[in-house]
């Protein structure tokens, strides 16, 4: 059996490869992935800690993140094809309406 | 043989992390998503969450990769990132930053090494986490289901065309 704490190395990781997407890439649907990518990251860990603690706490914790993801690229990706349909272009470089 | 087999899961997850990010076409950075989550699956059936495994497959490899797939193709881009970046100087920082965020994690994760494990791991089953969600978290697993339907109904206000 791998340590926990392997499991919790390996969270880091993909989160911080998953920062590095929303940083870098400047297509709205890539940046969208890493941000899945990164939930999935913080399932991982809570569900090694879970596995650590002998508590099935974090399992139920992931459910609901989850269920908070599948909502998020629902809507997210409507906002999307909404700003798709009224620019015909997507790159985030664009969207600097609301930039102070 | 445990720890063969998470080496193994772990060098695939963080490879098509990998891929996702640096691959320049959003529909192969899709199926490196999907690889990733599966990874991630088989790395909860490792942790004996065997509920979890099916969900993650069910919901994230299945709903949610279908959602970004189709998006992807509705919308075709691929042409995006293709020309000159008018803001490299500041992508640029990707690299200290990632490099900050990780060390601060590394940090973190050995930090904790020396605390002693549980003894008895907890049974993954769908028994011990419904009983649970219907009795511990029975107030955030029904303000779960207003969420769904708040989303649902706001992606059908976003994605009607405007009656002209």
């Amino acid at each position: 059996m791998a340590p926990d704490s392997w499991y919790l190395a390996l969270g880091a990781v993909l989160f911080v490869i998953g920062v590095a997407g929303v940083i870098a890439r400047r297509n709205p649907l890539v940046i969208f992935m890493s941000i899945e990518l990164m939930l999935n990251a913080v399932n991982l860990t809570f569900v090694a800690f879970g596995h650590r603690l002998g508590s099935p706490d974090g399992q139920a914790l992931v459910f609901f993140v989850m269920a908070v993801a599948a909502a998020e690229v629902a809507v997210g990706l409507a906002i999307i094809v909404a700003i798709f349909r009224l620019r015909r272009r997507l790159s985030v470089d664009d969207l600097a309406a609301m930039r102070w | 043989m445990n720890t063969a087999v998470f080496a193994v899961l772990a060098l695939i997850a963080v490879g098509s992390a990998l891929g996702l990010v640096l691959k320049k076409n959003a529909i192969h950075g899709a199926l490196f998503l999907v690889v990733n989550l599966g990874t991630v699956a088989a790395l909860y059936l490792t942790l004996h969450a065997e509920f979890l495994a099916a969900a993650q497959v069910i919901v994230y490899a299945g709903a949610i990769m279908v959602l970004f797939v189709f998006a992807i193709m509705v919308l075709i881009p691929g042409k995006e990132e293709t020309g000159p970046d008018p803001r490299r100087p500041y992508r640029v920082l990707v690299v200290p930053v990632a490099a900050a965020l990780l060390i601060e994690l590394a940090f973190i994760v050995g930090a904790g090494r020396g605390v002693a494990s549980a003894p008895a791991p907890a049974a993954g089953g769908v028994e011990v986490i419904g009983r649970l969600l219907f009795t511990d978290y029975l107030f955030p697993f029904e303000v779960t289901s207003v969420l769904l339907l708040a989303a649902m109904v706001g992606v059908l206000l976003l994605a009607r065309r405007r009656a002209s």
